[in-house]
């Protein structure tokens, strides 16, 4: 109230947002103090993103006032925001590949002379790296970096320019538990020194062990804000989803039926000529869910790609039901029974400018009954696609308008319904959650595990542990290229998976 | 309070009915007129006594119609085979030069085998057009296809080599000896020439830019070839994904394109000129890209819409007696693509103007 | 033919290909920097002819071919700031906007220079040696024995040189074209520079269109860049977006063009459409060569161009 003395370091107060057909902020209130950790949670789609991409002066707001340390302030970009001493790191990192960390860190930055003296602002960003336990290269161009590398230089970023107050999106969801651990220490001693940071996050284990506050936001709505002596799991829990949530079980038995997918000494490049996968040799049988952990980028998506025949395989073999397909054209392979949900939905597992029709002809628009030899028979297609969107609960209100136009969950249900509309023996599912909120998450989940029960083989790959653990019977761990090893599901420890996805238990099973 | 956040605001549409998208492109092609109108009163002209000049040569005779009509013919050819390519994002903006190898192949026929009957004479002319303006898009579409080498640049280029090609033609071995140096060729026997209507100068063409019509609607909309035409131009990953071969429909694609512009130099030496010769077409590959474009690569409003380019041409031509260049009428069709491209944001977003407050 | 009458066809031809070079290496800075920024501009064409004919006329007027290049300068920029707006403001597609800027121009130009063709220009640009740089031997004749505006190429390269990779701004124009996301999150005016560039893009085009009318040719004639902006946009890819390379590239093409008008004087009996030709299938093999042998052209060209940016894109 009136008499505090201390000054909110940031202050929004109703705060609306509306995009074409969503709502995404309501009216909504939020404020940081100085030195505090404030962790913003909620589920995907509940609008935290955008509330902070407000703050942050990438969005503009429709409604409301922001105040930063007392006044009111309007941002009409990134730079007015930057000015005021807010910084976002985002979550998809927003760096210039083929520039130098330097060059990353200076970019846009007002003090930087008219002809750029690297090497002296190079030094300077050195100590400012190691004042802050960051340490990284300067003179590194940005895609030789790791992952948590890049992290590092784009706190470095905001910090370079004096930024009191951190944002971070979702900031653990490409790193390993370990380097988590790291990262939150560092930002406690960002918040000891008096500077204050936002910990955007869906994952209540964060906001326990780092949040001194919490703002829980459900459905572009504030749904609490609680002290640290307050928060308790269950309670964060029900705040962010609305209802008491009972996931789904994890009764794996491991069926262990006949193998449908076996690798031997798996080796492929990636896309720019360097080695993506190393050696991979595991199987998976009949009814069996099996799991591919590792931060992303470790070869996941080339895996993949490499069972189902988009990408080049240089050496070792790839059998489906003791059927060498290695190399085989993804058009063959998709008919011998594989099917496949590629991480990018919207783009590669569905068209974005065509209609739910020609979406769900995509794998069969060659075969009868919807095609005869030259012509496609659209009136079958239309019959085929009004009964799948029935069966798997697919919202959509007209058949033609573009598929780009349905939500994140109503797309992960129509690209579903055709792939296992197809009856595969092997399923390929790469990411199926990212994105999606709780009720089109489980919803994704059950039909896995409904095709398990019915003998599909599914390879799944994820960056979620909670999500392997909850649905996998066993789980490859990938880290460069490898698998670092396999654990049988069950009783997985994420400590354990989290010393694998750092590459420190490739000895162990030996590939 | 009052804030002043911006002054344009988009906002992506859900749905856009069809009317909207008629009335919106129909009310682009009215302002550009306009624009014109005020660009030409401003360097000197009477723009409405310019535009009336046009509208009454186009529309007052039986001759401006049947001319209109004679130029439409090229721009519906040339702008279905351009739309077939741009449907699978092929940017071929070389149908000015397969237009002219079209007309070549097409004279090579008669040229050199005068005395054939016609039910022989002109399949074979058909023939060799097609072949030749197809081959010459292969040309870039198999660098495209195997490289990666936009084919943008490399198909405009090739117009440049076709013209100077044609030229060295007729200005050289083609040169007719009695032609009193004119830069034609001999002209083609009676059985070389594609019928007239009704003793006008419009000519059989007319049915091939209607078959090709029907055939390209039905390719694109009923066949599993058009399928993967348009899964490929919406989105090659999700293509190679479906297991699409993306190479082999380049190289088809820009085939099939090549090959129907390429009829439209046959229909244009055949039907109109009865011999080769130099400016077979004056721009039409380029007025064709317009076409296109503005029917929104349907093959039945390219049709229309290649008639009303027609009598824009046409218009042009009349004006030139008043000491106006023809060029008008090409500086009106950038103006009108222009208009309609801006007017497609009208499609794709709502726009909110001026000033907003917030609360 | 003795030795030195050799050199002296040498020279001659390559003195001409640094003139015939000239208006495309202008057409290309112009491009080079718009498609850095981010946008691909097809109407390079249509502006070079709107620059020639616009600087045609004002030079005649004026008697005084600074003004005309001042003219080419304007209307060129003016031309691009529509391709500009359709572009980066509406979000339109960037070929097509760039096609019909080709078009527009062509048939502008053609309009407005009706009763210029064919008339003399009182005040062309004409040669004027470098003093002692001159008179160096072989190279002197080359490259210091041609007009101001081709000297003030060799000021405006190693300068758009240093600007794009060694100053603050270049920085930022670099950026733009890879991540404009990254470069707007960190307050690069994304919108603005984009025009900006644009802009630029169209004033160095109209002054390459200018040079031809004012004194490559100089006259004025419908269509008198004959392909040329064509060439230009292919020689930026040549050129893997590096002003130095751009040189040299267009050096080369004007050797071509000089090659061919030589082999003619000479008496050679190739028919001169084929000599024609040439520039334009030595462009072709060119994209295929530097394509097909050297990646990276693909890789070093802007990550991001040719799409619109849209800051709350989601």
């Amino acid at each position: 109230m009136g008499e505090s003395i201390k000054v909110k370091l940031v202050e929004m107060r109703g705060i609306t947002k509306r995009f074409p057909g969503v709502l995404a902020n309501d009216s909504v209130d939020f404020s940081v103090e100085p030195g505090e950790i404030h962790a913003l949670l909620g589920e995907n789609g509940s609008g935290k993103s955008t509330l902070m991409s407000i703050l942050a002066g990438q969005y503009r707001p429709d409604g409301g006032v922001m105040l930063v340390k007392g006044k009111e302030i309007s941002f009409r970009s990134p730079r007015d925001a930057i000015k005021s001493g807010i910084g976002m790191v985002h979550q998809h990192f927003k760096l210039v590949d083929n520039f130098t960390v330097t060059e990353n860190i200076i970019l846009g930055d007002d003090r930087t002379p008219f002809f750029c003296r690297l090497d002296s602002l190079s030094a300077k960003i050195s100590r400012l790296g190691e004042e802050y336990g960051l340490t990284v290269d300067p003179g590194a161009r940005i895609d030789q970096l790791s992952v948590g590398e890049k992290q590092r230089v784009e706190i470095l970023k905001m910090l370079y320019r004096g930024s009191d107050l951190l944002v971070m999106d979702e900031p653990t969801a490409v790193l390993t538990p370990q380097e988590s651990e790291e990262l939150f220490a560092n930002l406690k001693k960002f918040a000891a020194a008096g500077r204050s940071v936002v910990l955007i996050t869906h994952k209540l284990n964060e906001v326990l062990s780092a949040a001194d506050r919490v703002t829980v936001l459900r459905g572009g709505r504030t749904a609490a804000v609680l002290g640290r002596e307050e928060i308790t799991e269950s309670k964060l829990a029900r705040l962010m989803v609305g209802r008491d949530i009972d996931p789904v079980k994890n009764d794996s038995k491991d069926f262990a039926g006949e193998t449908v997918l076996e690798l031997q000494g798996v080796g492929a490049m990636k896309d720019v000529g360097r080695q993506g996968l190393r050696n991979i040799t595991f199987s998976v049988k009949r009814g069996q869910i099996f799991g591919i952990a590792g931060v992303a980028g470790n070869g996941q998506k080339e895996l993949a790609e490499a069972v189902t025949g988009l990408r080049w395989v240089h050496s070792g073999r790839i059998r489906i039901n003791d059927k060498d397909i290695t190399n085989l054209s993804p058009r063959v392979i998709a008919d011998l029974g594989v099917s496949f949900v590629p991480e990018d939905r919207l783009g590669m597992g569905l068209v974005p400018g065509l209609g739910i029709v020609d979406n769900l002809i995509l794998k069969r628009y060659r075969k009868a009954p919807v095609a005869g030899r030259y012509l496609i028979d659209y009136k079958k297609a239309g019959q085929e696609a009004e009964r799948l969107v029935k069966e798997f609960d697919v919202k959509v209100a007209d058949f033609r308008s573009p598929v780009s136009l349905l939500s994140g969950g109503n797309l992960q249900r129509l690209l579903l319904a055709r792939e296992i509309s197809e009856n595969p023996s092997l399923i390929v599912v790469v990411y199926p959650v990212r994105g999606l909120d709780v009720g089109a998450t489980e919803a994704v989940h059950s039909i896995l595990l409904e095709l398990r029960r019915k003998g599909t083989a599914i390879l799944l790959v994820s960056e979620d542990l909670e999500e392997i653990i909850k649905l996998c019977d066993r789980v490859g761990v990938m880290y460069e290229g490898e698998i670092a090893g396999i654990l049988p599901g069950g009783d997985i420890r994420p400590e354990e998976i989290g010393l694998l996805m750092m590459g420190s238990g490739i000895s162990r099973e030996g590939a | 309070m009052r804030r002043l956040s911006g002054f344009i605001y988009f906002e992506k549409r859900l749905n856009t009915p069809r009317a909207s998208v008629f009335i919106i492109t129909v009310l682009s092609v009215f302002l550009s007129l306009v624009l014109g109108g005020v660009f030409l009163s401003v360097t000197g002209h009477d723009p409405i006594e310019i535009y009336s000049k046009m509208f009454s040569g186009v529309f007052g005779s039986s001759f401006g119609l049947s001319e209109t009509l004679v130029r439409a013919i090229p721009l519906m050819i040339l702008g279905l085979g351009i739309s077939v390519a741009f449907r699978m994002q092929l940017w071929n903006i070389g149908a000015e030069g397969q237009i002219y190898m079209g007309a070549f192949a097409a004279s090579w026929v008669p040229l050199t085998f005068p005395h054939l009957p016609t039910y022989i004479m002109l399949p074979a002319m058909i023939t060799a057009a097609m072949l030749a303006g197809g081959l010459w898009a292969l040309i870039p579409a198999i660098p495209r296809a195997y490289l990666g080498v936009n084919e943008i640049i490399t198909t405009l280029m090739l117009n440049y080599v076709a013209i100077l090609w044609v030229e060295y033609l007729v200005f050289g071995p083609w040169r007719d000896p009695q032609g009193f140096n004119f830069p034609l060729s001999a002209p083609f026997p009676e059985a070389a020439r594609l019928g007239s209507l009704g003793g006008s100068r419009v000519h059989g063409g007319i049915l091939f830019a209607l078959v090709i019509a029907v055939i390209i609607y039905i390719i694109i909309n009923r066949t599993r070839w058009g399928y993967e035409i348009k899964v490929i131009g919406e989105s090659e990953a999700a293509a190679r994904y479906a297991g699409m071969d993306i190479r082999r429909n380049i190289l088809l694609v820009m085939l099939l394109s090549g090959a129907i512009c390429g009829l439209a130099g046959m229909s244009e030496v055949s039907g109109i000129s009865g011999r080769l010769q130099h400016g077979v077409s004056p721009g039409y590959g380029y007025t064709a890209i317009i076409v296109a474009w503005l029917a929104k690569l349907n093959p039945f409003v390219i049709i229309v819409a290649a008639i009303l380019f027609g009598g824009l041409q046409v218009g042009g031509y009349m004006v030139q007696s008043s000491g106006i260049s023809a060029a008008v009428a090409t500086m009106l069709q950038g103006a009108i693509l222009f208009f309609v491209l801006g007017g497609e944001v009208f499609n794709r977003y709502r726009i909110r103007l001026g000033r907003r407050e917030a609360p | 033919m003795t030795d030195t009458g050799q050199t002296n066809v040498l020279v001659l031809i390559l003195a001409t290909a640094v003139t015939a070079g000239t208006p495309i290496l202008y057409a290309a800075l112009g491009e080079l920097l718009t498609e850095r920024s981010g946008v691909i501009n097809l109407g390079v064409e249509g502006m070079m002819l709107i620059g020639a004919v616009s600087g045609f006329m004002t030079a005649v007027v004026f008697k005084n071919p600074w003004a005309g290049v001042a003219a080419a300068l304007l209307a060129g920029g003016a031309v691009a700031l529509i391709h500009a707006f359709l572009t980066i403001t509406l979000r339109t597609n960037q070929v097509v906007s760039g096609l019909a800027l080709t078009i527009f121009g062509t048939g502008l130009s053609g309009y407005l220079g009706k009763s210029f063709i064919g008339l003399p220009l009182p005040v062309p640009f004409t040669s004027r040696p470098l003093g002692m740089l001159s008179e160096i031997p072989f190279f002197g004749p080359v490259f210091f024995n041609h007009d101001p505006l081709v000297y003030l190429t060799y000021l405006l390269v190693p300068a758009l040189w240093v600007f794009i990779y060694k100053m603050r701004p270049g920085m930022h124009l670099r950026a733009l074209g890879e991540n404009p996301s990254a470069a707007d999150s960190l307050g690069v005016k994304v919108f603005l520079s984009r025009y900006m560039y644009v802009v630029a893009g169209g004033m160095l085009a109209g002054v390459g269109g200018a040079y031809l009318s004012l004194a490559y040719a100089p006259s004025w004639l419908e269509n008198m860049t004959a392909g040329r902006g064509w060439i230009a946009v292919a020689l930026v890819i040549f050129a893997l977006w590096n002003p130095l390379r751009a040189m040299v590239g267009a050096y080369i093409f004007g050797g071509i063009d000089a090659l061919g008008l030589r082999l003619q004087v000479l008496g050679v009996m190739i028919p001169s459409f084929f000599l024609q030709m040439m520039p334009y299938i030595f462009t072709i093999l060119v994209l295929v060569v530097v394509l097909g042998k050297n990646r990276s052209a693909r890789t070093g060209s802007p990550g991001a161009l040719g799409i619109p940016f849209d800051r709350e894109e989601r």
